[in-house]
């Protein structure tokens, strides 16, 4: 069945549409994550216009937080008032997300920093999960246990000032580096169109020592409430979210999304880390390869202006 | 001898361009709209040669090119080229004013029609479409850069926006003929201008151009209009759908 898109301008087969939420919905239940770095590349990728696919997707991860953020409230695992510091910071990111990809835009070279951020970060952050994933398999392996770390104090975080009390994670530390991640989530989630849940859990629990039993839930708030101020902004400002497929992605990406937690929850940990990172560095290295090689069709085109008479 | 000879011959192109032949013709719509099952759509144009008296009977059989020409835009062609390694967008052209979308049909491959001078004129076909691209301190209406021009006319063809069918004007009788131009589903909305030619030894005899509207309708116009005229409300619709979905989601599958 065809569906056409009032703002992408293009017809689309809204099954297809809707099997490639539910698709990233499940892989996103399953290994708990957004999925946003998989939905906007696959989107562009059948078609739709780039600029649309970051703007939509950003709309679907608020579906799909949103839906998070209530379970976790439910259970209680959120610490509001680091969510709350996280938010402020998030948005005003944000803010400058939109600007970015709105000069970027214009200068035509919108495509490349979402390919050069896309192969930095997903390929640090997939490489990093795959190393600690196979540590843990092999430990499990050998029947040893983990080994894990001991945190080491962080001399220069604990050196900051404005200090902030925070009584759910059990934190007394200063209010600059939970800001300044914020601010950096924010504004590269708005820009690559993903939530950017897979750097803020871990930059949580190693940086700042947030205890892992509210990471998830607090970082859910962020998404939640960061992606709502992007997808307000990119329609204000760049009028390139499409409502009806965002509707689509967000039904498909919340029905997957609960079967996949259904089958994570049948898995061990490190393999579905070890898959995450599998995943997020072959994302990482298909945008590597595209900038590397030689595209098969240098040229693409901007319309710079539409007139409405021949 | 020659002064007669050259009297009579422009006499005969007198008569052939000025009174002969005259064309009447009509499309199956002039409003396309576009609806949320839209996947394209076919416009059909119907055609009548009508010749007077004096019409002079020629053993040359006519040729006819049925064009559409979309709302005009300004686009720029970007190249992508390696620096540092990687490949990056690094030169580009504009183009302005060019049609946004164009489609000829015709009753003969488009060297057989007419002319060059003539095909020129009436932008038949790709090689002859006119796209000027802007130049430092102008518009080179000469084409400027061909392989920019190249490389626009190629993604434009890929995108299905530019397309030249030939044989696909059909005569039912010596002098009513039929075409059906394709309307893609990426169709660009807007005013736009069917131009029916018709030629015969190379010449033209008579043209005959009438406008079409593309447009949204219903529920797809609304949303178009307020994702651009009341762009806050639109977000913020946006957002408040997927906090509804979203909760929706996670009552129906409540787990705890």
């Amino acid at each position: 069945m065809q569906l056409y898109l009032p703002i992408a301008e293009l017809s689309v087969n809204i099954f297809t549409i809707f099997g490639m939420g539910a698709a990233v919905g499940f892989l996103s239940g399953l290994l708990g994550v957004g999925g946003g770095f998989l939905l906007t590349p696959l989107l562009v990728f059948s078609g739709i216009p780039p600029a649309v696919a970051v703007s939509t997707v950003t709309s679907q991860i608020v579906a799909s937080s949103a839906s998070g953020t209530l379970a976790y409230w439910r259970r209680k695992s959120i610490d509001w008032k680091l969510a709350g510091f996280l938010v402020v910071a998030g948005s005003l990111g944000s803010v400058l997300g939109v600007q970015a990809f709105r000069y970027l835009r214009v200068k035509g070279q919108l495509d490349l920093v979402i390919s050069l951020c896309y192969v930095v970060f997903l390929g640090g952050i997939g490489l990093l999960m795959l190393i600690e994933s196979a540590r843990a398999l092999r430990a499990a392996n050998a029947n040893k246990p983990v080994e894990i770390k001991k945190p080491r104090h962080h001399g220069w975080i604990h050196g900051l000032p404005f200090k902030v009390r925070f009584h759910r994670s059990r934190l007394y530390i200063s209010a600059l580096p939970i800001l300044a991640l914020g601010l950096f989530i924010g504004f590269l989630g708005t820009l690559l169109g993903i939530g950017g849940g897979f750097i803020m859990v871990p930059a949580l629990i190693y940086l700042l020592k947030v205890p892992t039993g509210v990471v998830i839930g607090t970082s859910l708030v962020q998404i939640l409430v960061t992606m709502a101020v992007a997808t307000v902004l990119q329609a204000a400002t760049n009028h390139s979210v499409d409502v009806l497929l965002g509707l689509v992605l967000m039904v498909g990406g919340v029905i997957g999304a609960q079967f996949g937690a259904q089958v994570g929850s049948r898995l061990r940990g490190e393999h579905l880390r070890a898959l995450l990172g599998i995943l997020i560095l072959a994302v990482g290295a298909r945008f590597a390869l595209d900038l590397v090689m030689a595209p098969s069709e240098p040229y693409s085109l901007w319309t710079i202006e539409q007139g409405n008479a021949p | 001898m020659r002064a007669a000879a050259l009297a009579m011959a422009l006499i005969g192109s007198l008569g052939g361009q000025a009174l002969a032949e005259t064309l009447v013709a009509t499309t199956s719509t002039n409003v396309v709209e576009i609806s949320s099952n839209f996947s394209g759509t076919d416009i059909a144009v119907f055609g009548m040669i009508e010749r007077d008296r004096a019409t002079v009977s020629r053993a040359e059989p006519y040729k006819v090119a049925v064009q559409l020409f979309g709302p005009k835009e300004t686009v720029m062609t970007r190249r992508k080229e390696r620096r540092a390694g990687i490949w990056v967008n690094a030169t580009s052209r504009v183009h302005a004013d060019v049609p946004s979308f164009y489609v000829v049909l015709t009753t003969d491959p488009i060297a057989d029609i007419a002319t060059p001078e003539t095909l020129k004129r009436f932008q038949v076909g790709l090689a002859n479409l006119l796209l000027p691209q802007k130049i430092v301190g102008g518009i080179d209406v000469e084409g400027g850069n061909p392989e920019f021009r190249e490389a626009f006319i190629r993604l434009k063809s890929q995108a299905g926006l530019y397309r030249e069918v030939a044989n696909k004007v059909e005569f039912l009788t010596p002098s009513l003929f039929r075409a059906t131009i394709p309307i893609p589903a990426n169709v660009p909305i807007g005013r736009y201008r069917v131009q029916i030619v018709l030629f015969q030894e190379g010449l033209s005899l008579a043209e005959h151009s009438s406008d079409l509207v593309i447009s949204k309708t219903g529920f797809e116009q609304l949303i178009y209009d307020l994702a651009f005229s009341a762009s806050l409300v639109y977000g913020l619709g946006t957002v408040i759908l997927a906090l509804v979905i979203g909760w929706i989601g996670s009552v129906v599958f409540r787990r705890d």
